[in-house]
């Protein structure tokens, strides 16, 4: 069932970005912001870890998961600190993938050479 | 060429941009790769016996190492035109905007090269999501309550 909801939910936040990109004059850099500042806004009050309990790893997928992550560090962490746990946590669950995605691009580049 | 059979066959090679095909496309390939993502969790899950937390950071981490390596390959620009933002919307995009940047700029050296580029275009990605994630961060935390 998990599988099921991957797949609707991880294509129909796809096919919203697409229509977005398809309608008006926003280039993906836009979009993809735009989707990270809305994965941030949901996770505010806790909805977004309620659609990652009913979807699973489809919602891990899209770019929104970064914003959720970003806010859901922050807010775990001023929950033991204070305000100033804000700014210690930001980075919390989002290292992995900003580590990986620096530490493989670094590699890649080193190895292989431009295709034009 | 003259004029009038320029513009014919220019209105015959014109992209149609058909925006519901577009939309479909989208929606079948972020699905297939959303269904992968929750596929490759329940098998760490029952395979390494892993928490899911655990497999989905490295489900993450081996989608981010799949699409840096065909970016690298150079497939990976081909199927982005072709699917548009059911590969540039999940975390794929992300990867693979890094990659191409820091490979584009490869040849004008490590420093003002790819160290300069390599965030580039995944730079506003990290901007507006710390921002946003300060912001509504400060506010939730303000209203209090349990958070």
């Amino acid at each position: 069932m998990l599988l099921v909801n991957s797949f609707l939910f991880c294509g129909i936040v796809c096919m919203i970005a697409q229509i977005i990109l398809d309608n008006t004059k926003l280039t993906p850099g836009h979009v993809t912001s735009m989707f990270v500042v809305f994965g941030a806004v949901l996770d505010s009050f806790s909805f977004y870890d309620k659609i990652i309990k009913v979807v699973g790893g489809g919602a891990l997928l899209p770019i929104t998961s970064f914003g959720h992550s970003l806010i859901h560090g922050a807010l775990a962490k001023a929950n033991e600190y204070g305000i100033l746990g804000i700014l210690m946590g930001m980075f919390d669950l989002t290292a992995t993938g900003i580590t990986a995605a620096i530490i493989f691009s670094f590699i890649f580049t080193l190895i292989f050479k431009p295709k034009n | 060429m003259k004029q009038e059979k320029y513009e014919m066959i220019a209105k015959e090679h014109k992209a149609k941009n058909p925006k519901l095909q577009n939309a479909i496309v989208a929606f079948l390939i972020g699905g297939v790769i959303g269904m992968i993502g929750e596929g490759i969790i329940e098998l760490l899950c029952n395979i390494f016996h892993m928490s899911r937390n655990n497999a989905g950071t490295i489900m993450i981490v081996i989608m981010i190492f799949i699409a840096s390596l065909s970016t690298a390959l150079g497939f990976f620009d081909k199927l982005v035109t072709k699917f548009k933002c059911g590969l540039l919307i999940p975390i794929t995009g992300f990867a693979h905007s890094m990659t191409s940047a820091a490979l584009d700029y490869k040849k004008e050296g490590p420093i003002y090269g790819v160290g300069a580029n390599i965030f580039k275009l995944a730079g506003s990605v990290i901007l507006y999501g710390i921002v946003a994630a300060w912001f509504f961060g400060m506010i939730r935390y303000l209203l209090g309550g349990r958070i």
